[in-house]
């Protein structure tokens, strides 16, 4: 198959999948640290999904009011159901005031106080105290918080000169013999070539899997490939069950309203104009955790007090916080209610309901974003070669439900630390075994019997219906029919597959195969997510079962492991949460009930 | 004697229909360029007759439709599917603009969508930007400050942010410099209102420090000074943004610093 196709050949010391906040950040450590980087990214890298994040990047900086990052880290380990590693969680926390001050430094225009600092907004589950009342934490620039910081870490990555390969998919990973990872295979859709990136790590930082389901506030180029890359190459994925609802999707479009817009004061009401939230979290209100706020508003919906003429969504008030508010804080959401909603935010309530946000589960990885590959003896051990970071990992920092602002900072926090480590390994590197043509074969037989697939399905066909099966068997609530049924539909979608038809078998922009190249992703993301739900006998963070309504910390504190076998069959097993922190500075948080 | 040659594959012929079925009752057509280099051929312009009581209200929606159901060859850019990644920039109805934040009632008769005008083409609607992301990255879009910091963040005050304003929030789309006459005959040397919306934006930045050397930078003939106050690029803006004004701005202080 090598032959068919040229390939062509790129050395590299690091190979840095993706180009959003996590591999941006990544890309400019290692740049700048003297290592020859690579970053190859699907999309141009401002266009990456990082632009699109509103609200604001996470750290206890204290400048509204008194801050702490122990609190910031008590507020994560509960809004994660104390599924999260402490460890990770500890380092993410620490680090965080000093990624935020670099960002700035870096140029990204945070809106100010009046003092001239970085300005910060409460944003739900962040609390003073340990859980007594919201803090502001959410260092933000107006509710376009992620444009600001992609667009200055892709200037900052040009003012070192980082080498970038644009429009370049990456298709699969390459193994050697012993299963290290030794690089990548990607295609160049501007004028159809195959290259080979051979790297001494190679890091993927590719993102969430939003377009798994059928409604989601994620791009439409949000589809796990980094996710399908690592399955195939029969490592496993972990907590993939945990699918974060953003309460405050808008209704039809599912465009996403950022959780600021509530840390600005605004509130969600029912059929009978009661705001709600009051009833189930009496403290935090409005600003509950996601998992919390989005179960209130369907169980709001499902006892017939939804809004519409099919009682089925809620509102989301922000009439009351006044123009100015509105165009100096919220801008941009202003601006997408108007033209999504068809609704002035000045004057009546925005339509919403709960949407998929964020996969809190992927590709497992340390705090240093070295990928493990979990053996009987050893459940962290490592896959050489191999790091990942930004949404794609599971650090696992969000645990069963990340907070509002905690992926923009685990995304520079991480890619940091990635860009730390690399210059650790490199320096005793000693992977020098030449590797052969083999390892692409697997990669390129795929590529070209997708590109000349022949079948009765088409993609578009193919990913409805499993978008279909996830947004009805992998919602909110969870019971164990829907989910087991959801694994018989979701293995006979899986099977579609072999049946697919493309049409376009150009190679220059053939956007028919890259699209089927992420169904194929998307599809062992789907299947895995589904499995790891139905196996989780127990209700933690966003994984909400009503046969098993309570958290069972004695039996599930346990990360979920998932891989993909080759005939597309999904085989589970876990591995132990960290119940320890990184330093003896901080105590491990014991788990407790979440009451918000 | 300027000569004017119309740029290779410029002559556009006449494509396929692709009828809709006979049951949908609202019927919309769209008249859409394609290019395939892989082929060679001239382009083309494909008609797609659309059920409109199955779409979306986006152009892009209506992309996306007759993608997953009439042709899946057809190609375009798109991500966030909320106007603020920049990607799919295209000539709709003869106005550059984002399809995503585009709404189909805003069009009359047969929806005509071409890729963003004079730029080399990929494949239908994805032009070749390569050039116009060198122009962005020759204004050194990065800050530039010698001052050191402190291990905190540099002070700013509300107003001298406010300053960014219009600036920052650009998803560098290209609509304008790809409706702007100068950009058109001069794109090689004329740097494009996008990339000089940038160049004021660091300029106007109270946290930079090399105000003098970014505006000896643009002292040239071309770079800024093909700009002859068209306006296209205000009008084109999907983000309604202002890059005439900052190339106002940008020459007033070029006068200022003399
Ligand atoms: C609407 C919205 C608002 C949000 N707001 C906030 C917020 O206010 N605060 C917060 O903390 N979080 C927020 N989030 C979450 C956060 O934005 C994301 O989790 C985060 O941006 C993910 O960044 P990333 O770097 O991991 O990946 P992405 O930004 O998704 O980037 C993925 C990169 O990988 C590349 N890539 C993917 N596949 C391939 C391939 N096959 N080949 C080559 N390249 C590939 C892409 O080109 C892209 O460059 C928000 C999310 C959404 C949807
Ligand atoms: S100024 Fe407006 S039209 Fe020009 S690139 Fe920026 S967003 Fe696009
Ligand atoms: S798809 Fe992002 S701007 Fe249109």
């Amino acid at each position: 198959m090598a032959k068919t196709y040229d390939i062509i050949e790129h050395i590299h010391d690091v190979v840095v999948v993706g180009a959003g906040g996590a591999g941006l950040r990544a890309t400019l450590g290692m740049t700048a640290e003297g290592l020859s980087t690579a970053c190859v990214t699907k999309v141009f890298p401002t266009r990456s999904h990082t632009v699109a994040a509103q609200g604001g990047v996470g750290a206890a900086l204290g400048n509204m009011q008194e801050d702490s990052w122990q609190w910031h880290m008590y507020d994560t380990v509960k809004g994660a159901d104390w599924l999260g590693d402490q460890d990770a969680i500890e380092y993410m926390c620490r680090e965080a005031p000093a990624a935020v001050y670099e960002l700035e430094n870096f140029g990204v225009p945070f809106s100010r106080t009046d003092e001239g600092k970085i300005y910060q907004r409460p944003f739900g589950g962040h609390m003073k105290n340990f859980g007594e009342a919201p803090v502001e934490r959410a260092c933000a620039a107006a509710d376009r918080t992620g444009h600001a910081i992609l667009h200055t870490l892709y200037q900052q990555c040009l003012k070192y000169n980082a080498e970038f390969f644009v429009e370049y998919f990456a298709i699969d990973l390459i193994m050697d013999e012993e299963g290290n990872c030794r690089g990548v295979l990607a295609w160049n859709l501007a004028d159809g070539t195959m290259h080979r990136f051979l790297g001494k790590l190679t890091v993927l930082a590719s993102g969430g899997y939003g377009r798994s389901y059928f409604s989601a506030t994620s791009a439409h180029t949000c589809t796990g490939d980094g996710h399908g890359m690592v399955a195939r190459a029969g490592l496993p994925l972990q907590d993939m069950e945990f699918v974060q609802f953003h309460p405050t999707g808008i209704y039809g479009s599912g465009c996403l309203i950022t959780e600021g817009s509530r840390g600005e004061g605004g509130y969600l009401t029912n059929s009978e104009g009661e705001a709600f939230m009051e009833r189930y979290a009496p403290t935090a209100k409005d600003l509950a955790s996601r998992d919390v706020v989005s179960r209130a508003m369907t169980v709001e919906i499902r006892e017939g007090r939804g809004v519409g003429d099919d009682n089925d969504h809620i509102l989301l008030h922000l009439e009351h916080l006044g123009e100015d508010v509105l165009h100096k804080r919220l801008p941009g959401i202003t601006e997408t209610a108007r033209i999504f909603a068809g609704v002035d935010a000045s004057q009546e309530p925005i339509p919403v309901l709960p949407t998929v946000h964020y996969n809190m589960g992927g590709i497992p990885t340390n705090y240093h974003g070295e990928v493990l590959r979990p053996t009987l003896n050893d459940p962290d051990a490592i896959c050489p070669g191999l790091m990942s970071i930004g949404e794609a990992a599971c650090v696992s920092v969000h645990g069963a439900n990340r907070l509002g602002t905690n992926s923009l900072i685990d995304l520079v926090v991480f890619g940091r630390a990635a860009a730390l480590r690399a210059k650790d390994i490199l320096k005793n590197y000693d992977l020098n075994k030449p590797i052969d043509n083999n390892s692409l074969e697997s990669g390129l037989e795929r590529f070209d019997s997708l590109r000349y697939s022949d079948g009765k399905q088409s993609t578009a066909d193919v990913r409805l219906n499993m978008q279909r099966i996830m947004q009805n068997n992998a919602a909110v609530f969870r019971t164990s029919e829907i989910l087991t049924e959801g694994c018989e539909l979701i293995d006979k979608a899986g099977a579609a597959m072999k049946d697919l038809k493309t049409k376009d078998r150009s190679l220059i922009w053939n956007s028919d195969l890259v699209e089927t190249l992420e169904l194929e992703n998307l599809m062992a993301c789907s299947k895995t997510t589904l499995y790891s739900a139905e196996a989780r006998k127990e209700s933690r963070g966003a994984q909400a079962h009503e046969d098993y309504p309570d958290r069972d910390d004695e039996n599930w504190m346990k990360h979920t492991l998932a891989w993909l076998r080759e005939d597309g069959s999904v085989n589970l097993d876990y591995r132990p949460v960290h119940t320890y922190t990184l330093t003896d500075d901080v105590e491990y948080i014991e788990p407790k009930a979440r009451v918000y | 004697m300027v000569e004017f040659t119309l740029p290779k594959n410029s002559r556009v012929m006449k494509g396929a229909v692709f009828t809709s079925p006979t049951s949908a009752k609202n019927i919309r057509k769209f008249k859409i360029y394609r290019y395939d280099a892989d082929t060679g051929k001239n382009p083309r312009l494909d008609t797609y007759e659309v059920d409109m009581d199955t779409c979306g209200p986006m152009v892009l929606d209506a992309l996306i439709k007759i993608k997953n159901e009439i042709d899946s060859s057809l190609t375009f850019r798109r991500s966030c599917r909320e106007g603020v990644c920049g990607s799919c920039a295209m000539n709709i109805d003869g106005t550059n603009t984002l399809a995503c934040i585009k709404d189909l009632k805003e069009v009359n008769g047969d929806v005509k969508i071409y890729p963003l005008p004079h730029m080399p083409v990929l494949k239908d609607l994805v032009p070749d930007l390569t050039e116009a992301y060198e122009q962005y990255t020759s204004i050194k879009p990065w800050l530039k400050s010698d001052t050191p910091v402190s291990g905190k963040e540099r002070l700013q005050t509300p107003e001298e942010r406010q300053e960014l304003d219009g600036l920052w929030e650009c998803v560098l789309c290209f609509s304008c410099s790809t409706s702007c006459p100068s950009y058109w005959w001069n794109g090689d040397k004329y740097l494009g209102p996008a990339a000089l919306l940038q160049a004021y934006r660091w300029l106007a930045d109270s946290r930079d420090d090399s105000t003098k050397d970014r505006l000896e930078e643009l002292e040239d003939p071309f770079k800024m000074y093909r700009c002859h106050t068209i306006m296209n690029c205000t009008k084109t803006c999907p983000k309604n943004l202002n890059p005439a004004k900052a190339i106002a701005k940008t020459k007033k202080m070029m006068l200022e610093h003399g």
